[in-house]
């Protein structure tokens, strides 16, 4: 029995007359790489921030982790990490400033901290630049460092939001080995992405329109079911049938 | 609590890493206290006055050494005949004319009263009337100093010809109008900015999906801002007492919790101009004509609320600064107690509450 810990429910967003998340509904399993897809506009980010707590549903359910996202969005952010388009460390601190800037907000010992930064930056190979500004990493290791940082409380889930905007393909590849080592740790990855390979990547892809779900399977049979050879083709195929343009 | 020091220090590293703007912060007060003190007291001290005794008794001649010996007259020269003061005033040497009339010890000691004539060089007004205020001051001095052994007091009477700002206004008014805004800059703007900052660089999203409280996020990012205004208030004072040779007369204490007051109430504007905006730029601009401009123009530093037409004066009441200035004044300068200001420190109270309470309504924790 897998175990599910994204269970959404009909999960509804209004803005105005504007319905940004229409009725989605579906489940991510522990351990999955969920992929999230879907054109500029489709709703996910806003789908995505229902999940995370920064933004209230207007109607439909949600479960994150077993918690409610109405009423119980402190539980949720004790299990969640976040990623976010924007490259989201303080450029102004150190790398080791971040870690523990980070750890320490999300309750970590100092003894914790401690230990955490050093596997931390044994692993990213960043022990010569652990004192040197974040600001002068290039984009690639940046992103690599928010990834660890997301994921340092060792959260259930973590969300990222387009986390390889930008990157270059070798980058690319070292930051999903990345995220599979995390996901092997038993970490749920719920990740949006424009690139297809990267869909590739996932366990199972949903992929949205116009603010609902239109398809969710694992890419090799959604890649059956569309009578398509790739994933690309796959999100064509869909996409193209929106009749939102672009935000 | 262990999160919020994690927070805090991280605010301190940001403020401390941005060495230009902790040069200016820590500088500005410096600077302004140097560049409006000198102005001022450079003319205050040792303006050149001319004497014209036409007494020339005992009495007037001792309250002409009086005068030469204080440290703000310095006599260049005694005349006869009272038309070669119009004459130096026109050359523009001097500041000040006095004018002793003939019969001075005389009249004060048989009609128990004596006139003196001061004129004032009126083209630069605020000098004129210190001068004036400062001489008569003089005058009194000797005339409580003669008047000890007397029953029936003698009195002396100085005659001004120039009679401008009656109260004495704007002599080191300039200690209290620079801190004000110094505060106001540093605690409205710096925070405003540093709060806008992590809405624009996206880390306010990661902090808000983080259990750490939002209220306690604005607490972090205000408190480095509180301190570093109090480090500035601590430098102006002691700028001002040991530099300026202006002594606070008040409580310092009393000076200290009042402005810990107006910062808090600074700070709260400047959380709540950063709930409302969302650059850096914006906030920084709302910060300088909202806040700082109004600071300038209304809190009484540079131009008299008293002279404002209606409007203004009403207008003036809702800036804090001018409350603020006030309470220093009265701390500093005249040297009062709680008791005098405690209505001042109500209103600056009030109006801290009231932003604290509408930026904490503002604040979202949800970003939509």
């Amino acid at each position: 029995m897998k175990e599910t810990v994204i269970k959404t429910d009909k999960l509804t967003k209004r803005f105005g007359d504007f319905i940004a998340t229409n009725e989605i509904s579906f489940e991510v399993y522990k351990g999955e790489i969920f992929g999230f897809l879907g054109a500029n506009g489709a709703g996910k980010t806003t789908a995505m921030r229902m999940l995370c707590g920064l933004s209230t549903p207007s109607s439909g359910k949600a479960e994150i982790a077993g918690f409610d996202v109405y009423k119980q969005t402190e539980q949720i952010k004790k299990n969640i990490g976040y990623m976010s388009q924007k490259f989201s460390l303080y450029e102004d601190l150190t790398v080791l400033e971040n870690i523990r800037f980070f750890g320490g907000i999300y309750g970590l010992t100092d003894l914790q901290l401690k230990t955490k930064s050093e596997e931390l930056i044994t692993q990213l190979g960043l022990a010569s630049e652990a004192k040197k500004l974040v600001a002068s990493l290039p984009l690639g290791w940046k992103q690599k460092l928010s990834f660890s940082v997301a994921i340092l409380h060792e959260p259930k889930i973590v969300f990222l939001d387009e986390p390889t905007g930008g990157v270059d393909p070798i980058t690319r590849r070292q930051f999903w080995d990345m995220i599979y080592e995390a996901s092997n740790r038993g970490i749920t990855i719920f990740v949006t992405t424009h690139y297809m390979d990267e869909a590739e990547y996932c366990n199972r892809v949903s992929i949205m329109v116009d603010g609902k779900i239109e398809a969710l399977d694992t890419p090799h049979r959604l890649k059956e079911q569309f009578k398509s050879d790739s994933m690309d083709d796959v999100f064509y195929q869909l996409a193209r049938k929106a009749t939102r343009s672009d935000n | 609590m262990k999160q919020f020091i994690t927070f805090v220090r991280k605010e301190f590293l940001h403020v401390l890493r941005d060495r230009k703007t902790l040069l200016i912060l820590f500088g500005m007060p410096v600077v302004q206290i140097l560049i409006f003190g000198f102005a001022l007291t450079n003319e205050v001290k040792n303006a050149t006055i001319i004497v014209a005794d036409q007494a020339n008794d005992d009495m007037s001649r001792e309250l002409i050494s009086k005068i030469e010996a204080s440290r703000y007259f310095e006599i260049e020269r005694s005349v006869s005949d009272p038309h070669q003061i119009v004459e130096a005033f026109k050359r523009g040497k001097i500041k000040l004319g006095v004018i002793f009339p003939a019969g001075f010890t005389h009249d004060l000691l048989h009609q128990n009263q004596a006139q003196i004539r001061i004129l004032a060089d009126a083209s630069d007004p605020n000098t004129a009337n210190m001068l004036t205020n400062y001489l008569s001051s003089i005058v009194q001095d000797y005339q409580s100093e003669l008047n000890k052994t007397m029953t029936v007091p003698y009195r002396i009477v100085p005659e001004t010809r120039m009679m401008y700002n009656p109260q004495l206004k704007g002599v080191h008014n300039f200690v209290p109008g620079v801190m004000a805004l110094v505060l106001m800059l540093v605690s409205v703007m710096m925070t405003a900015i540093a709060i806008v900052k992590e809405k624009e660089t996206g880390t306010m999203e990661i902090l808000l999906v983080s259990p750490f409280k939002p209220f306690l996020v604005i607490l972090s990012k205000a408190a480095p801002y509180l301190i570093l205004s109090l480090i500035n208030v601590s430098s102006i004072l002691l700028l001002s007492v040991f530099v300026l040779d202006l002594p606070v007369n008040g409580s310092i204490l009393l000076l200290f919790a009042e402005s810990t007051l107006f910062i808090i109430t600074c700070l709260s504007l400047g959380i709540f101009i950063s709930i409302k905006t969302e650059s850096q730029q914006v906030a920084m601009l709302i910060s300088l004509m909202g806040m700082l401009l109004p600071t300038m123009l209304f809190s009484g530093f540079m131009f008299p609320i008293e002279n404002m037409p209606l409007p203004l004066q009403v207008i003036s009441n809702i800036v804090p600064a001018k409350w603020f200035y006030i309470i220093v004044k009265s701390i500093m300068i005249k040297g009062l107690g709680i008791q005098a200001i405690w209505k001042e420190t109500l209103i600056l109270g009030g109006m801290t509450l009231f932003f604290l309470f509408i930026s904490l309504k503002n604040f979202k924790i949800r970003l939509s």
